[in-house]
């Protein structure tokens, strides 16, 4: 079964106040090895089938298409929005299985070393098979 | 590029050549890599100078010489590290190659590959690369990972066994059945895997089919006279026979009732029908068997209103009675709801209810919503509909569950007094 876990963060002011642009170097260094490492325990393990970080929320632009089909540029964000920052795509037997990857995740250490307890998201990936017979 | 006959028989090949090398090594993981350099040198060397007088010998000795040289150097390089960390137990095995070939080497590998420790995910992945011989990259691609994620997939697969002690050896009589039921289990999986395909990944997926179709043949040569082995492979080809038709054009899902009968292929359903005919009679009737025997009543019915629906009814019961599979009393419910009315079935679901494994599940409510259709309660039908299409982790079931809804919502706004029936 594939999931996606789903790395969120609030565009507001208070979380970049918290955020890891203002952790120190030791911190933030820490924090990528975490990531790196459970990466790769789950290439070890035969799960890992991609994870991505994405550009900073202040980057982002939402786009609709115009009359024309033109693009328009959405580019004020109401201030609670929560953004997606990254993600895994795992493959593993069990349900439970992508809730341990995901509560691990959610672990990674912050300012200071303390676990950040981030929420993750997950969604199972629609790549089951139906079962028409038994 | 390599001749497909050549391919061919290189294949056919591997497993029986695996086999006999894991004998005599006790290593999985070196004994792979061995006879893949054999399988390589024989794709070049045979392809110039023809075929050896007895290709599998010449494997068998080819990678046996590979490894036995690889545990020589190792041999030496322990040796001049500590002179009493030498292994000479390992190079008299190895130096004493007798380079014949049994079919329990084949099936002991089977064996192996679907030892009940292993997760469901590695015993398929080890058993379509160890003994289907395709490529790492060939399963990854199949499976939709990375073929790095496959690589280590497998070899932890392969450690499992070597770490578990796995005795390689047939299994002794009395486990023998469990150790059967596994096999079956995880040819039948990638088999599914392969038919269940949705249709993005058609193509590719549609050969795991083929492929588990192809080794349960392969453990039907091994052990001949298993009613079971042959029920498998005969609810195999039953099934593949109807795939032209299962999908549409846009790559919907057509349920069996509405699909185009002419085709089926004729050939496949035939050598399923006299499969499941020739091993029925034989009284040791399991579950494969009885599924093999309803996918050929619906198979034999011309169209869809002429299916024997009583007699599938009859084998539910039978299969009922062998099985305490959730999933067969909910096909056993549609079933009685053919033969004597949606009331009936119903009646079969609303028992289902408190069945802790399908409560909630999405192909309990796309049944409920079947049966409601039939009895005219459109609007709870579409609750229903909607209801499974929410659960299912299936894109093209959804997809199907979404536009029943759609169609009976188009019903009801011209028929709005068809509400309740």
């Amino acid at each position: 079964m594939k999931f996606i876990l789903m790395m969120g963060m609030k565009a507001d002011a208070e979380s970049k106040s918290k955020g890891i642009m203002t952790w120190p170097k030791e911190d933030i260094q820490a924090h990528i090895a975490f990531m790196m490492s459970l990466n790769k325990q789950l290439k070890e393990a035969g799960e890992f089938v991609s994870a991505e970080g994405l550009a900073w929320p202040d980057q982002a632009k939402l786009i609709r298409a115009g009359k024309d089909g033109t693009p328009i540029t959405d580019g004020v964000f109401p201030e609670s929005k929560e953004f997606l920052i990254g993600y895994w795509i795992i493959d593993v037997e069990t349900a439970e299985r992508a809730y341990q990857v995901a509560a691990r995740a959610s672990a990674a250490p912050g300012a200071g070393g303390a676990p950040l307890d981030m929420p993750i998201e997950v969604r199972q990936i629609l790549s089951g098979p139906p079962d028409e017979f038994v | 590029m390599i001749a497909p006959d050549l391919e061919h028989l290189l294949r056919e090949l591997a497993p029986q050549v695996l086999g006999a090398v894991v004998r005599r090594f006790r290593d999985f993981a070196s004994a792979e890599d061995a006879v893949q350099e054999a399988l390589l040198a024989a794709a070049t060397q045979w392809a110039r100078q023809g075929l050896p007088e007895h290709p599998r010998a010449w494997l068998v000795t080819v990678a046996s010489r590979t490894l036995t040289d690889q545990i020589r150097s190792e041999v030496a390089r322990r040796r001049r590290e500590t002179l009493a960390a030498m292994e000479s137990g390992y190079v008299m095995q190895a130096a004493d190659i007798e380079p014949e070939v049994s079919s329990d080497d084949t099936l002991n590998l089977i064996y192996l590959c679907c030892h009940p420790e292993l997760t469901r995910s590695s015993a398929i992945a080890l058993t379509l690369r160890a003994v289907g011989g395709l490529t790492t990259g060939e399963i990854a691609h199949a499976f939709l990972v990375p073929e790095a994620t496959m690589a280590q997939r497998i070899s932890r697969a392969k450690r499992t066994t070597k770490d578990s002690r796995v005795p390689f050896r047939l299994p002794a009589a009395g486990e023998q059945t469990e150790r059967l039921g596994t096999v079956l289990h995880v040819l039948y999986l990638i088999f599914n895997e392969g038919y269940s395909a949705s249709w993005g990944e058609l193509l590719q997926r549609n050969d795991l089919a083929s492929e588990a179709i192809r080794l349960t043949r392969l453990v039907r040569t091994l052990l001949p006279q298993d009613p079971e082995v042959a029920g498998l492979l005969a609810l195999m080809l039953l099934t593949d026979a109807r795939r032209a038709a299962r999908i549409g054009l846009h790559g919907e899902a057509i349920p069996l009732h509405k699909q185009e009968r002419s085709l089926w292929d004729r050939r496949q359903i035939d050598e399923g029908v006299r499969l499941i005919s020739s091993v029925l009679p034989k009284g040791s009737v399991g579950p494969y068997q009885v599924q093999a025997a309803i996918a050929a009543v619906h198979d034999e019915a011309v169209r869809s209103e002429d299916t024997d629906w009583p007699q599938i009814l009859a084998l539910y019961d039978i299969l009922q009675r062998m099985s305490d599979n959730p999933m067969v009393r909910l096909n056993h419910a549609v079933a009685a709801a053919m033969v004597h009315g949606p009331g009936t079935g119903l009646e079969l679901l609303a028992n289902l209810d408190s069945d802790e494994r399908l409560k909630g599940h999405h192909r309990l409510e796309a049944v409920r919503g079947h049966l409601q259709e039939m009895s005219g309660d459109t609007q709870q039908a579409i609750a229903s509909y909607l209801n499974a299409a929410s659960r299912t982790a299936s894109l093209p079931e959804r997809n199907f569950l979404l536009e029943q809804a759609a169609r009976l919502r188009l019903i009801l706004k011209h028929h709005p007094v068809r509400r309740q029936g």
